[in-house]
């Protein structure tokens, strides 16, 4: 609570700063800032109504002497204010972000619009005017675009495309639905006299309509954060709020258009007009958004020359593409967020992972950032006196209105739609949809840009939808969670990722498609299919490196990413454990951390495992699956939640990895042979070194417990051989220096990359096209005799491999010198190890049964 | 619905296939029309080569192994119940068809898809996926872009993810296991077989 008072201490010197500055330009009576000056600024308009003209007259006045310094605020006035009002808008988020106890119980955006009345009333206690508004143009142009680009660049893809038909029934009949019915209802109340007398006609209340049925995709988001709902309903209620924007602004220009036309002048040819153009122009933003999205991805191709600022690429095209659209006046917000959509899985394949990163941070600032700025602004709109026209029945109306419709929409809608689902939408979850209607700031904007010459009562309509407004975002904000949990709604499941999921998931794809062929019927899964080929064939070859094209499969790229998270894990768990103090107690290292690390290891160090099964934990009986458990659900509600998550993740993952294992390798580079190692053309080494480790890891592992040493292996093995005698690597059990290891893990080094050289010319005919010579489609290849020499040949080297190697066990994975090697050495302890336990076995000639009984021996 | 008697008719004991399957008539007159489309010399019963003719199952990587699944061992042709009853395994769950008690297992519940899928891995019918089963599994699926040692090493990997026993194969048990987290009823449902 300290801490909250010294932020409410600041935030109100904060503002007290701001207005007294403001108040001091007034009484010197400075000069208007106007739009054209704002182009940089944000939501601030400054509307102080003194225009004199004098806007370069600060500097005419002429000098008599050398100023060392002189005060120029007119200088730095806009900017200064702008930022002034970002800080503390942003000052506001976190002191709303303060008590989590609040936070809990109240969504964000409710509390930012509340803090919004609190700074309201700052600002009227010391003007006693509303001097800084939310106006149209500031928020449509330079807040809104970065909201949906975020929105629809972190949107679960594969789930949007799979719901996409749902989404824009809802988002384009279900936003017509609404507009039209609270229209048309609101003039017939009106016409009854439940209103009193006011100044509009049945157009106008249509657009009222219009712009009332844009439900917030900042708000909803808001709201669902703290609610994990199952993933269908969230990909519902997301993709419609986002995409029912800009259906919202499209219905509403036609709207608009129709008010200026007057009455008396529609007729039926101008009502298909208008029809017309809604489509055009919301077929025509997605497809200008598709069309942008392309260029990204195509322009991401060439950017690796450029990394630092290959993340701003995509915000700047991103950008463009929204004012391009509103320039054709298309739809701008679904120009942005196709582009966003569409472009996200090949900019992510093409870039660096870094710029990923960059660009997910960036995105995520700016996102965040303008919409605290919207929400608190909408809070200090309440001040404008100007708006309050009460009109008791209009307003809840109104409010009734929404609601009621809504729910008959989002009902009838997903009746229709379940007559064809596979898996129907229940009653729970279509209530939760309706419910999670709220109206934000896009219908704020859309009231606030109503012409009062053509709409007499915009103050009226621009006030209700305030109201409306604070009442969805705050009263059904707070209720969504007690409801959601009192009414059971399905919660997300939470997945973990599995490589036995990615592929079974791959190979019910495939049955399903045989399925459908089979019945000769074209199903979902008909389409999907085809997509994918049409995907794989060109539309990767045209927008993807082709070095992202040969990582781009999801199996591979799971195994990628657990591979990635089990060195993280070594890497944290040697840098908590593999101090000193750890190496001196190696020896005896004491039971319990045994066992844990047994339990958390069991997948991936399965020689710890064999170590440890001396002790008999009953490991196995432990789920292997659980060790790598993603502690969040694969799509979850709380967008932001996650990706400061994961993008911790990355980022501890990075700062690890930068600070361990490349630095290893870089230390290592004189030995190193790039040429020989480097078959792809962007090695990105770090995720090479992963891969290697490994895969060594593994193939030991599978050597040491079935006694059957892959071809390859042995075949390296002489190589091996060689290249320890020339590092003259004494075979000294008693050998420790702990430097010394480092000749031992070059000798592994190039030992691999010359194993790897070794199968240079074979990679090569894996390039896409040549896929006929892939060894991958020759089963046979791979466990030909030739391939495969007897163990016994060789067993001296092994012999020679071995002496080191049981050294190395006993010491060398805990040395703190060597953490910062794990990932080679790891390799030749292991491998080196592995090759023993199979020569052990050799000489009964029976090597995979000795092996077996070796193993649960340990 | 004359005609609709009829067909039906044509097809034996369609009672006790409708009932083992829960299609309605529709379905089976459907299915009983693709079935004879597909067997173009009129023989009652399909043949392998049959199902080679069409012209889409030859791109799916996995298409021979669905193919083998209609034919249980040893036989070379499969007639229209058996080859209903392997695609009664794709109908979606229904929930309010009401569950008859002492009614056996149907077809299409979860643990019947997943033997399916199983058995698309286990070619020796041995009851485990063995790491070379895996891996001609993962061959024909992951494309040319990915080398032998990474597949070896993705198989090596998933194995011992699922291998709860450590014998280096899985078990149906422990395939079941680690597909807990996936519905899959939603995975293995084609929406017009419903």
């Amino acid at each position: 609570m300290a801490f909250l008072q010294q932020f409410a201490l600041l935030l109100a010197l904060l503002i007290i700063f701001s207005t007294s500055c403001k108040t001091a330009m007034l009484e010197v009576d400075s000069a208007e800032v106007g739009l054209n000056y704002s182009l940089k600024s944000s939501a601030i308009e400054n509307i102080s109504t003194s225009t004199n003209d004098s806007t370069g007259g600060h500097g005419s006045s002429t000098i008599t002497t050398l100023p060392i310094v002189i005060w120029k605020w007119h200088h730095v006035e806009t900017p200064y204010l702008v930022a002034l009002w970002i800080l503390t808008c942003w000052l506001c988020k976190l002191v709303a972000e303060l008590n989590h106890n609040i936070t809990s119980v109240i969504p964000e955006s409710g509390l930012l619009i509340m803090m919004g009345f609190i700074l309201g009333g700052i600002v009227w206690g010391a003007d006693k005017a509303q001097t800084f508004k939310l106006i149209p143009v500031n928020f449509f142009y330079y807040l809104l675009p970065q909201i949906v680009l975020d929105a629809s660049y972190c949107m679960p893809n594969k789930l949007f495309f799979s719901n996409l038909g749902a989404i824009l029934v809802h988002a384009v009949i279900g936003t017509c639905w609404n507009a039209g019915t609270v229209g048309i209802a609101l003039w017939g109340c009106y016409e009854g006299g439940a209103m009193g007398n006011l100044n509009i006609g049945l157009l106008q209340f249509l657009l009222f309509g219009a712009l009332m049925s844009a439900v917030d995709p900042v708000a909803v988001i808001a709201v669902f954060e703290e609610v994990h709902v199952n993933e269908v309903l969230y990909i519902l209620v997301f993709g419609e709020s986002l995409l029912n924007d800009g259906v919202t602004v499209v219905l509403y220009n036609v709207f608009d258009a129709f008010v200026s036309l007057g009455g008396p002048k529609i007729n039926a040819a101008e009502i298909i007009k208008g029809i017309i153009s809604f489509f055009v122009v919301s077929f025509g933003g997605s497809f200008l958004g598709v069309v942008f999205a392309v260029l990204i991805s195509m322009l991401t191709r060439v950017t690796k020359n450029v990394q630092v600022i290959e993340a701003g690429f995509i915000i700047v095209l991103g950008y463009l593409s929204y004012l391009t659209a509103e320039m054709l006046s298309l739809s701008a917000i679904l120009s942005i967020t196709f582009c966003g959509v569409c472009c996200q899985k090949y900019i992510t394949a093409n870039m660096d992972e870094k710029s990923v990163t960059t660009l997910r941070y960036v995105l995520k600032v700016m996102a965040n950032g303008s919409e605290t700025m919207i929400f608190v602004f909408l809070g200090l709109s309440a001040i404008d006196q100007n708006i309050w026209v009460w009109n008791t029945g209009f307003i809840l109306l109104t409010i009734l209105f929404i609601v009621i419709f809504r729910f008959m929409g989002v009902f009838f809608l997903n009746w229709l739609l379940n007559q064809s689902r596979l898996i129907p939408i229940d009653l729970t979850d279509q209530f939760v949809m309706g419910y999670g209607g709220l109206r934000g700031a896009v219908a704020y904007g859309l009231a606030a840009s109503l012409d009062e010459k053509k709409i007499p009562e915009k103050n009226l309509m621009l006030g209700t939808t305030l109201i409306v407004v604070y009442f969805t975002v705050i009263l059904q904000g707070i209720t969504m969670k007690p409801l959601v949990q009192w009414l059971k709604v399905k919660k997300a499941t939470k997945s973990d990722l599995t490589l036995n999921g990615k592929m079974n998931n791959r190979v019910f794809e495939h049955v399903l498609t045989a399925m459908e062929d089979i019945c000769g019927r074209m199903g979902d899964n008909w389409w999907t299919r085809h997509w994918n080929y049409f995907e794989d064939k060109y539309v990767c070859w045209l927008l993807m490196t082709s070095d992202a094209r040969k990582h781009k499969d999801p199996i591979f790229g799971v195994f990628h990413k657990l591979n990635l998270e089990d060195a993280k894990k070594y890497v944290n768990e040697g840098e908590s454990k593999g101090s000193l103090a750890f190496i001196r107690n190696y020896d005896n290292a004491s039971v319990d951390f045994k066992k844990q690390l047994a339990l958390e290891y069991a997948d991936i160090m399965p020689d710890i495992m064999n170590d440890m099964s001396e002790y008999d934990f009953g490991i196995d009986n432990v789920p292997v699956t659980s060790v790598m458990k993603n502690p969040l659900p694969s799509v979850s509600l709380n967008v932001h939640e996650l990706d400061r998550k994961s993008m911790l993740n990355d980022l501890s993952a990075h700062h690890l990895l930068d600070q361990h294992l490349y630095k290893s390798r870089r230390d290592n580079r004189p030995t190193y042979s790039r040429s020989h190692y480097n078959t792809s053309e962007n090695p990105d080494e770090m995720q090479e070194i992963f891969q290697r480790t490994m895969r060594s890891r593994l193939e030991s592992f599978k050597s040491a417990k079935m006694g059957v040493n892959p071809a390859k292996k042995l075949s390296k093995h002489p190589k091996k051989d060689s290249t320890h005698k020339p590092n003259g690597k004494p075979a000294d059990p008693h050998r420790t220096h702990p430097y010394g290891d480092e000749d031992f893990e070059f000798s592994a080094d190039s030992a691999s990359s010359s194993e790897i050289a070794g199968h240079f010319p074979r990679r090569n005919t894996n390039a896409p096209g040549a896929g006929v010579d892939n060894p991958a489609f020759i089963p046979e290849m791979d466990m030909s005799p030739p391939m495969r020499n007897p163990p016994w040949q060789t067993e001296t080297a092994n012999n020679m491999a071995v002496a080191p190697s049981q050294t190395a066990q006993g010491r060398l994975p805990w040395t703190p010198t060597n953490l910062r090697h794990l990932a080679p050495l790891r390799m030749s302890t292991r491998s080196t190890d592995s090759f023993a336990m199979a020569d052990a076995s050799v000489d009964d000639e029976a090597p995979e049964e000795k092996s077996g009984s070796h193993h649960t021996r340990l | 619905m004359g005609s609709t008697n009829s067909t039906l008719l044509k097809i034996p004991n369609v009672e006790v296939l409708m009932q083992e399957t829960g299609f309605s008539p529709a379905h089976i007159i459907r299915l009983h029309d693709r079935f004879k489309a597909l067997d173009k010399e009129g023989r009652g019963h399909l043949c392998p080569h049959d199902f080679g003719a069409i012209k889409e199952l030859a791109m799916n990587p996995i298409g021979d192994r669905i193919i083998g699944a209609f034919f249980s061992p040893g036989k070379e042709t499969v007639d229209f119940h058996t080859f209903v009853k392997i695609l009664a395994h794709f109908r979606p769950v229904d929930k309010d068809r009401p569950k008859e008690p002492n009614s056996p297992e149907p077809i299409n519940s979860r643990s019947n898809k997943l033997k399916f899928a199983f058995q698309l891995y286990d070619q020796d019918k041995d009851g485990k996926i063995s790491r070379d089963e895996l891996l001609q599994v993962l061959r024909a699926m992951l494309g040319m872009q990915v080398t032998d040692e990474q597949l070896e090493s993705i198989a090596d990997r998933t194995i011992q993810e699922a291998d709860l026993d450590r014998d280096d194969a899985i078990s149906f048990e422990e395939f079941r296991k680690s597909l807990e987290k996936i519905n899959i009823d939603h995975k293995m449902s084609i929406r017009f077989l419903r």
